[in-house]
This record gives structure tokens, sequence and C-alpha cells, in this order.
């Protein structure tokens, strides 16, 4: 069949435009407020953004502590930015190597990788993190190699998988019958066609890992005060959701929005780059 | 089938076996154990009691054998916060928690499998469409943010306030089941779709066999079959959940729980817990296995 | 045919069914006529592409929605046919016309049991309860399966592909449809089965008057069965007539080249054999698989002994599970051996590691049996063929221009040489293979079941291309096939393989002609093609 072009559907175009505007937001936010985003300011607590009594001063107002929540927003944004993108790398990359590893060595090793996927797997992600930030004092980069640690195991699954896969396809047999090293197997023939398995479970992974982040500052155990992050400014506007809903409201819309935005563009380049993963059978 | 069912057990035992060992191996080193799991306010002397209880001056091995004996006896020590034994206090917690997961799993498993057939049979129409776009929608929805709306919406429209206790358990059931619900009427819906394009699902229509029956009679059956798993899976992103979902609500649980041990550092509780749960994890795995087994003839022959 | 008193079964007029826009073609067929007379065997003939499943489909009323029926008129027994995918179809499915697919196993429900779902088709045509056991029983008895009850209670799974196959031609007969339809029914089998299966059609066509509209691309099975014969060429028909006519006097060329791929005539004799330079000794390969709860072990290759000559085309044959793959793979040193020797010109290449394995690939080579998967989607064709060269030492300029003259050589222009392997057909794809293992210029070429992919005609010439290439490059080739045919066209000897033995060796006319064991008296007796007189 020929291969016919389809339009980008106008959800995917939004959610592509929300990404950039997210980006910019999370960059460059922080010039659009006079405030620094940990000065507190007593005069100011709790005012509500313009259009429900508030004024320009503060546009999306401030919390209890007098802090505008605008440059607040942009400095968390950043954070969970980046923790989403780092974390999610850490495992993107740890998973795929023990993956690759576990199908190209079998034997020990790759008994030992599928044990480690069975533990894993029967240990959600934030329970494992609950259990360290238990044992051990929080610090930011704890939390970011907790982060990383989502979903390593989905990787580390699909990539052995499709090594397996892959190393039974004719190529593989021809190009060894030809008297490549198995270097050049698996530099050349092999990790070329199954790189598309991790990237395309990176993009499944990314609003997971959003949603981790901002679920454990949520509950107070992730991102620490005085640093910030989308999750944690939930958390903190939290026990004043009826008096003071901005607090809670605007991070909250912000972290939907971003890990639907990213759903929907990763489902997009799904469909379109590996037609084998197609949602649509 | 035999072998099969014997391979499946080992496996869940070896798995339970290195959580174990992982949890032990953890406390041992980031601590000193006698006193996280000694009543609280004990005196110096108990402490040390208990270090030699413990046997803290043997061995490691010893110290690994007599922690593996101390939990198959049922002794996983002392909750700092209360000074009762974890044990009780988590099955404490634990009605209220398999309440709200259980109505959580009763709406996901309804609503997303009558939602993902739906979708499947008027494939391409709007009504596929905005199933689609609501499983989406329920992946990417934090669910705190989502209990956080209910309580915001209950309070402001309503005059409810649905964050305290004895507000009911549809509204933390719903926040609960929400993410499960997507991706079950997602799954439901390409399972589906795979399966009336298998090769024997036209053969059935070669034979006569009229519409309703082909989908009723050998499409669903078929299809089902698969989402075992989900649902298996799904226990995980339930207790994952619930610890958030009961902080929103209030709701006395095991989640609740958990969280409450971790910021008190009640290190006795917060390792009990993480058994508890990689325990009912491995078996909800092991369950599944079993039950394709039921299912699914092909898998008989091994 | 003007008055004739019962109605013809079928009547195809002016058929034409669009493709959707986009397509490599406006139609997946158009003009199409048939008209099949009670009790006759007609073939529809063709290779992939040609229309002949779709012609079927429409028939059944079960034509895929983005192909429209566009034209003309289909009549079963006299009255024409609801619309396609219409509710009134269900009523005829079954009881006016019938259908058996390629591959039996997966047209059954793998969960139900056989029984259950052959007592369904009863069920949903209205025949009361208490007799759908006995007639599923006596049908059953009747596709001659050895053993009705167990089948009965079996999960399809647990059947071979014949027996399934079985399973659902008794389906197909169970309400004595006028027509049956089989569309490629036999050719996932081996050749002994698709020989019991083809007998037990034509018998069954009798004891039941039931006509069949046989779908294939295999003269030998046209010639086994046929009455009638249509032959098929990109949605048109090319030549139709009484199957001898056709068989005997062929009008058009591509009927021609269809008959010739069926009747291969055997090579001319390789004069005297050259010295020996594979030289194979009780070799023996058990392949392990599982680990202690579920472990099992299967013989894959069991005291084999054979002698390549220089020059020399040897075939192994034999069916399915044979060992003739894993005979291979343990000539490429591929897969380790359990015991036994392999020696490459007089020298013991069993058990070499290192630079010595490296030498020994650049000197015995391998073309596989799916061009599909054999090409990596991510090279470009000239990067394919010249890859051998660059591992072997060679430098990338001279190593594209020895892949450059390759190409050449089997047959594919300079523009190939930057196109990717999704460009192009199987056939295409095949050569490029048999370039990237020429280049290196082996003495020894492995070729494992390398046609069987292929489209007939294709075939031919791709067995063309290689007796070619080794008259003017000089390598002995090893030519792996479960086809016969193939095998008396290609080799001077020919060894026959079962359950991992060997059961017989020798010059191939020799064999074909006075086969000495049963066995290979069988596999050439269940040949398409032997009983219609098309002898391989």
């Amino acid at each position: 069949m020929a291969e016919r072009k389809t339009p980008i559907p106008l959800a995917v175009k939004l959610a592509f435009g929300f990404l950039i505007l997210f980006v910019l937001f999370a960059l460059f936010g922080q010039w659009l407020s006079p405030h620094e985003y940990r000065a507190t300011s007593l005069m100011d607590r709790l005012k509500p953004p313009v259009g429900f009594g508030g004024d320009w001063t503060y546009p999306l107002g401030t919390d209890a502590r007098g802090r505008d929540l605008l440059v607040r927003l942009a400095v968390g944004a950043q954070i969970t930015l980046i923790v989403a993108v780092v974390g999610t790398l850490i495992g993107a990359i740890l998973g795929s190597l023990l993956g690759i590893l576990a199908a190209a060595r079998r034997g020990i090793v790759e008994t030992i990788v599928v044990g480690a996927i069975d533990v894993q797997a029967s240990l959600p992600i934030i329970v494992v993190a609950l259990f360290v930030l238990a044992m051990f004092d929080s610090s930011f980069t704890l939390f970011l190699f907790l982060i990383g640690l989502t979903g390593w195991e989905v990787y580390a699954r699909l990539m052995r998988g499709a090594v397996l896969a892959a190393r039974e396809q004719g190529y593989v047999t021809a190009v060894r019958a030809l008297g490549a090293s198995p270097y050049r197997i698996y530099l050349r023939h092999i990790l070329p066609n199954v790189i598309s398995v991790a990237l395309v479970q990176f993009t499944v992974n990314l609003p997971l890992t959003v949603l981790l982040e901002t679920a454990l500052s949520f509950l107070g155990l992730g991102v620490q005060s005085p640093l910030t992050s989308l999750g944690q400014i939930m958390s903190e506007g939290r026990d004043r959701l009826l008096t003071a809903w901005w607090l809670t409201v605007f991070p909250g819309i912000v972290i939907f929005l971003l890990a639907l935005s990213i759903s929907l563009v990763g489902d997009w380049v799904r469909d379109r780059f590996d037609p084998t993963l197609r949602t649509e059978t | 089938m035999i072998g099969y069912v014997l391979s499946r057990l080992a496996r869940a035992a070896i798995t339970l076996l290195v959580t174990v060992t992982l949890v032990f191996i953890f406390i041992r080193f980031s601590g000193d154990p006698a006193a996280a799991l000694a009543p609280p306010d004990a005196p110096q002397e108990v402490i040390e009691q208990y270090r030699r209880a413990l046997g803290l001056d043997q061995p490691l091995w010893a110290q690994y054998t007599g922690y593996l004996g101390r939990i198959l006896q049922g002794d996983f020590g002392y909750s700092i916060h209360s000074g009762r034994p974890a044990l009780q206090v988590f099955l404490d917690r634990l009605p209220a928690t398999l309440y709200l997961g259980g109505t959580a799993l009763l709406i996901a498993l309804v609503l997303g499998l009558s939602l993902g057939a739906i979708a499947a049979l008027n494939r391409g129409k709007p009504i596929d469409r905005a199933v689609m776009g609501f499983s989406v929608f329920a992946f990417a929805m934090p669910n705190f943010l989502f209990g956080l709306g209910m309580i915001l919406i209950g309070s402001l429209a309503f005059q409810v306030y649905l964050g305290g206790q004895g507000a009911g358990v549809l509204a933390p059931a719903l926040t609960l089941g929400l993410a499960s619900m997507g991706s079950y009427a997602r799954f439901t819906r390409s399972s589906l779709l795979e399966t009336i394009n298998k090769p024997f699902m036209l053969a059935a229509e070669a034979r006569g066999i009229p519409y309703r029956r082909r989908l009723i009679r050998h499409a669903l059956p078929n299809a089902s079959i698969p989402l075992v798993t989900l649902v298996g899976l799904s226990v995980g992103s339930l207790i994952a959940g619930s610890v958030v979902t009961e902080q929103v609500f209030a709701w006395p649980g095991v989640g609740q729980l958990l969280v409450r041990s971790v910021a008190t550092r009640d290190i006795a509780t917060v390792q009990f817990l993480v058994l508890a749960i990689a325990a009912t994890m491995i078996t909800a795995n092991l369950i599944v296995d079993l039950l394709y087994l039921v299912l699914d003839p092909r898998i008989r022959v091994r | 045919m003007a008055a004739s008193p019962t109605p013809p079964v079928l009547e195809v007029r002016d058929l034409r069914i669009a493709l959707p826009p986009g397509a490599d073609r406006d139609h997946a067929a158009d003009g199409i006529d048939l008209t099949m007379a009670p009790g006759q065997t007609l073939c529809l003939v063709g290779e992939s592409g040609s229309g002949k499943s779709v012609i079927a489909q429409a028939i059944m009323g079960m034509l895929p929605p983005v192909l429209r029926m566009e034209r003309g008129r289909i009549t079963l027994q006299g009255t024409e046919t609801p619309p396609q995918r219409s509710d009134r179809f269900n009523r005829l499915r079954g009881t006016q016309v019938a259908m058996v697919f390629q591959d039996a196993v997966s047209s059954l429900n793998p969960i139900q049991r056989v029984g259950r779902q052959l007592e369904e088709i009863l069920q949903v045509h209205g025949v009361p309860q208490s007799q759908r056991r006995k007639r599923v029983m006596d049908m059953l008895a009747a596709v001659q399966l050895p053993d009705p009850d167990r089948a009965y209670r079996s999960y399809p799974h647990e059947m071979s592909g014949g027996q399934a196959q079985r399973i659902v031609i008794a389906g197909a007969l169970l309400l004595n449809p006028a027509l049956l339809i089989a569309d490629e029914p036999t050719t996932a089998l081996d050749v002994t089965t698709q020989a019991e299966i083809l007998d037990l059609i034509d018998g069954l066509k009798k004891k039941f008057d039931t006509s069949v509209l046989f779908i294939t691309h295999d003269f030998g099975v046209v010639a086994d069965i046929a009455d009638h014969v249509v032959v098929l060429k990109d949605g048109l028909i090319v030549e139709h007539g009484a199957a001898e006519s056709v068989l005997r006097a062929p009008q058009h060329a591509y009927t021609k080249r269809l008959l010739d791929a069926a009747s291969l005539e055997g090579r001319a004799q390789g004069g005297d054999a050259g010295a020996p330079v594979l030289t194979v000794r009780d070799l023996n390969l058990t392949y392990r698989r599982g680990f202690f709860f579920n472990r099992t072990e299967v013989a894959a290759v069991r005291d084999v002994n054979l002698t390549l000559h220089k020059g020399q085309t040897l075939a192994v044959v034999g069916e399915s599970g044979s060992g003739k793959s894993s005979l291979a793979k343990c000539l490429l040193r591929l897969e380790d051996v359990e015991s036994g020797t392999i020696a490459f010109k007089g020298q013991d290449i069993t058990h070499e590691r290192g630079r010595a394995l490296r030498d020994f690939r650049a000197r015995v080579q391998v073309v596989l049996q799916d061009p599909f998967g054999a090409l990596d989607p991510r090279f470009r064709t000239l990067d394919a063929v010249a890859e051998g060269p660059i591992i072997h030492g060679v430098p990338r300029k001279q190593a594209h221009e020895r892949a450059r003259q390759m190409l050449e050589r089997v047959g594919l222009g300079p523009q190939a040489a930057a196109r990717y392997p999704q460009e192009f057909s199987g056939g295409q794809r095949q050569r490029i293979c048999i370039a990237r293992a020429l280049v290196l210029e082996p003495e020894v070429l492995i070729a494992d079941e390398a046609v069987s992919a292929l489209d007939v005609s294709i075939q031919v010439q791709i067995l063309d291309l290689f007796t070619e290439l080794q008259k003017s490059l000089g390598f002995s080739m090893v030519f792996i096939t479960h086809d016969l045919h193939v095998a008396a066209a290609i080799s001077d000897r020919v060894l026959v393989m079962q359950n991992g033995r060997v059961v017989e060796e020798g010059p191939t006319a020799e064999v074909f002609e006075h086969p000495q064991k049963d066995y290979t008296r069988d596999l050439l007796n269940s040949a398409p093609g032997r009983k219609g007189g098309l002898a391989a």
C-alpha cells in the first residue's frame, strides 16, 4: 500500500503548542515577574489572582507566605521539567542497557536481569521511593535517582525481547555467516533496529515520570522547600484548598496539561513512526 | 502443565525471597536497626537488649537467618508511632483500604470494559473518539489533582465536603479507579479489534455464523484473556494510587499509614508495609499466571 | 448451454472489483466470467496479487469494505446473491457455499473445542440439537480422521496442520453445500499431507456431489484435480478452458511460464565430480530448551554423513522437522555440533574459532529462505553487499566496486545500489542476497529454501540464476528444499532426510526414478502433478 500523508490532528497540534509554551515558561517565566521565587512578604499573604479580587502586582496571587505564585510556577515548572527529563533518561539508559545485556549474554546475566525485573515488577515505584526516603535523608540527587528508576524494568523487558527477536532475523544470521564480529552485529545491525522500541517507551514513560515527581512532592516527600516544583506548590496549597484555591488549581492544571500534551504527542509519534505498535489495530 | 505451575510457584517464591533480602540489606545498612525496631522511648538498656535479641553482635549471615526466622514467625517489630506491633497496626488499616481498592477496581472494570467494547464496535465514529479521548485524559490526570478537584467542586457546587471521613467511598474510589478505567477501556478496545480481525473470525463468518453471535461467543472470550494480565498489573497501580488518594481524602487506610510512617521514620511499619505490598503483588501475578491456565487451553500443553 | 435443465452451481458475469485509490492498479479483478456445472472442479490459478482470493471473497459475500464490487453478477444455483456483507448472506454460507482457508489451525477458535465449533454450524442453521452430535461424528469419520471421538474433544492447537484441515473441511461440508471454495488449502502443508488432503477433497466431492472451486498457484495441483482451469494475472483472466487442453497446449505465454515452473526439467548431470570440498561424518545436533521444570530435548540431526564435491550441487530434501535446516546451520558453523566432524577441503573445521573461523566464513556462504527478513532494513543495497568484503579487510572503495559488479551479475541495474530492501520485490531481494553471498567468491554456497517464499514464475528465474552463476563462478552448492521439483531442477545428487536422519542418498536422476526406500517413494508419489502427468 502506498503511504499516505495524514494531516496532524488538531489535538496534537495544540499539545505541541502547549509543550513549546511550557518549555519557554520554564526557561524564561521568571522574567515575567519582578519578584524572586523565595521572597516572602507578610503584607501580601494569600492575595487572590487578577479577576478574583487581586491586582497586577501578583497576577496569579500569592501563597501563605506572600510569595508570588507566577514566579513560583515558573521555577516549579523548571524543576519538574528537569526531573522528568533527566529521570526518564536515567531509567531509559539503565533499563535498555540491562535488557540488551541480558539478551546478548544470556546465561547467568540474563537470569539475574530477569529476576531483577520480576522483583521491580512486584513493587510499585512509589512504594520503593517511599521506602528509600524513609531510610535516608531526602536530597535532590537521591530523589532524581529514585525518579530515574521509574519504569526501568519496562525498558529492560522490551529491549530484551526486541534484541532476542532481532537475533532471530535472517539478516543477523546472514551477517554472522559473512564473518562479522559480535560487536559489528550488535552495533551496526541489531541496535539500530531495536532503538525505536526504547524511543517509543520513552514517550510513554515521560508523563509517568511527571506524575510520579508531582505525586511524591505533593506528599511532601519529593522536592523539598526552599526548592520548589509543581507538586510541591500544590502540596503547600492543599490545606487552603477552599480558601485559596489558586494555590492548587493553577499548578494542578499545568501538571495535567503537561502530562496530557506529552501523552498526545507521544501517541502520535508512536502511530506515525512505529506502525507495529499502532494503537489503532 | 505441572511443570508450568511449579515453575511459576518457584519464581514467585524466589522473587519474594529476593525482595525480603533487599529490604534486610537496606535496613541493616541505613542506621541502627535496634533503635528503629525497639518500642519508642525505650531506655538504653532495652535497646541494648534489642541489639542482642536482634543478634547485631553476630555475623551478618546469622543476622540474616534470624531476620528470616522472625518474619516466618510473624514478628515484624514495633511501630514507633503507636508502640504496637507493626502487623497489628497494618491489620487495623487493612479493611478500609480493601473497601476502597475493591470499589475502585469494580468501577474501573465495569466502566472500562464497557467503554472499550463500545468504542471497538463503533470504531472511527464519534463515540470511539470520545472514549479514546477519555482514556488519554484518565492516563494524564494526576489522582491528587482529580481528588482535590472533586473536593473543590463538591464543596462549591453541592456544599458537600468530600475530603473528610464519612463522606462515602464513591469519590475516593472514582479517583483511585480513574487511571485503571482508562487503560482498561483502551486495552479492551484494541484487544477486541485485534481479535475481530483474526482469521478464525473470518472463518466463522464463512460458516454463516451471524454477527452478534460471532462477537459474543467468539470475539469476546478470546479478547478478554489478555485483559487478565492487565487487571493483575493494575493491582500495583491501585496500591500506588491508594497512597496518594487516601492522603487526599483523609481515608484511614494502609496508604495513609505508609505516608505517615515514612514521614515519621517509623521503620518497622514501613518495612512491614513494603513486604506486605510485595507479597500482595507477587500473589496477584501468580494468580494471573494460573488463571491463564484455566482460560487458555493453549498454555495447558506446555 | 442455453436450456440446461439444472442451473449452474456458480455463475459469475463480468465481475469488477475496484481497489481503493492509491493502490498500484485500479482493480483487484476485472471482467471475470466463471461458470461451474454440478460436480465440477474448477481451478483458479494465479500468483500473489492475481486477484484469485478476492474473487473467492466476493462469491462468499465477504469482500472487505475497502474493496467495492463495482460491476457484475454472481449467482449461486440460479439465484443472484445478496449484496456483499449483508445479513442475508449468512443463510447461504455453509448451506449453499462453504469455504476452507490456507491456514486451518488459525481458522478455528483457539479456545473452543473442535466438536463444539462444528455443532455450532448446525445450530445456527437450525438443525435440532438431537441430531447435531451424530452428524458431526459422521462427518469427522467421513474426513477420515483416525480417532473422531478424540478429534471432537480436541482444541485446535492440539492438532497437526493436516488434521486441522480435515476438521475445517468437515465443517464446510456439514450442511452439504453445492459449492466448496478451497483457497490454497494445502499450501502450508508438507507434500505427503498435501497429497492426502487433495485425495480427500476429490473423494468427498464425489461422495457429497459438491462442486469445488480450488484456488492455487501450483499447476501440479491443477494437473491432479482440475476439470477446468482459469488462469489469472493482475486481476484479469488470461486463459481458460478444460484442464487437459490447457495443460497440454497452453495458449498464453504466462500460462506456459507457470506450467514450466511446475514441471521443471531435470538438469543435465554435471561431468566428473571434482575433489571433495565439504565432508561431514557422523554429525549430531540436539537442541535443549527450558530449564529444570520444563526442559525439552529435540534431536535435530542424527548421524548424518555427506560429501559435497567441487562444482556439484547437492540437494537436501525433507519435510518440515526433518532436520534439513539444522544441518545447514551446522555446515555454516552457526550452530555448535554435538558430535561428529565437518571438514572443508580436508581440514577439520568443526571446532575452529577466531581467525580460522572467519576465514572459513569467507569461503562458505549462505542464501536464506525469507528474502524479507534476510536484509537489514536500514542498509542500502550496495552497503549490504559490500559488507562481506569490508569485514574481510577489503578497503571500502574496492568493496563497493566489487559489490557494484556483483549486483550487475545478478541482474540488478546500477540504480538498485542506493535503494533500501523495502523498495524491492521478493525476487529482487533474493538477487541481492545472492550477490551478498557471492561477492566473497565462496567455494561453497548453502541455499536454505532459497526459492520457497517466491512465486513460481520468479522461482524459475532465481533457479536459472543459480545455475548460470555456478557455471561461471564454479562454486559448489548445498541446496536445501522441501520441493522435489526444485531439487530435480538444480541438483546433481540428492539426499533425503526424515526425523534428522539421512534416508537415502544418490545421483538425483537415479533416486527420483528408482527410489530405494519407502519414504522416498511416498515423497515422490505425493508431489503434486505426478498423478496428472506433470512428471517431476
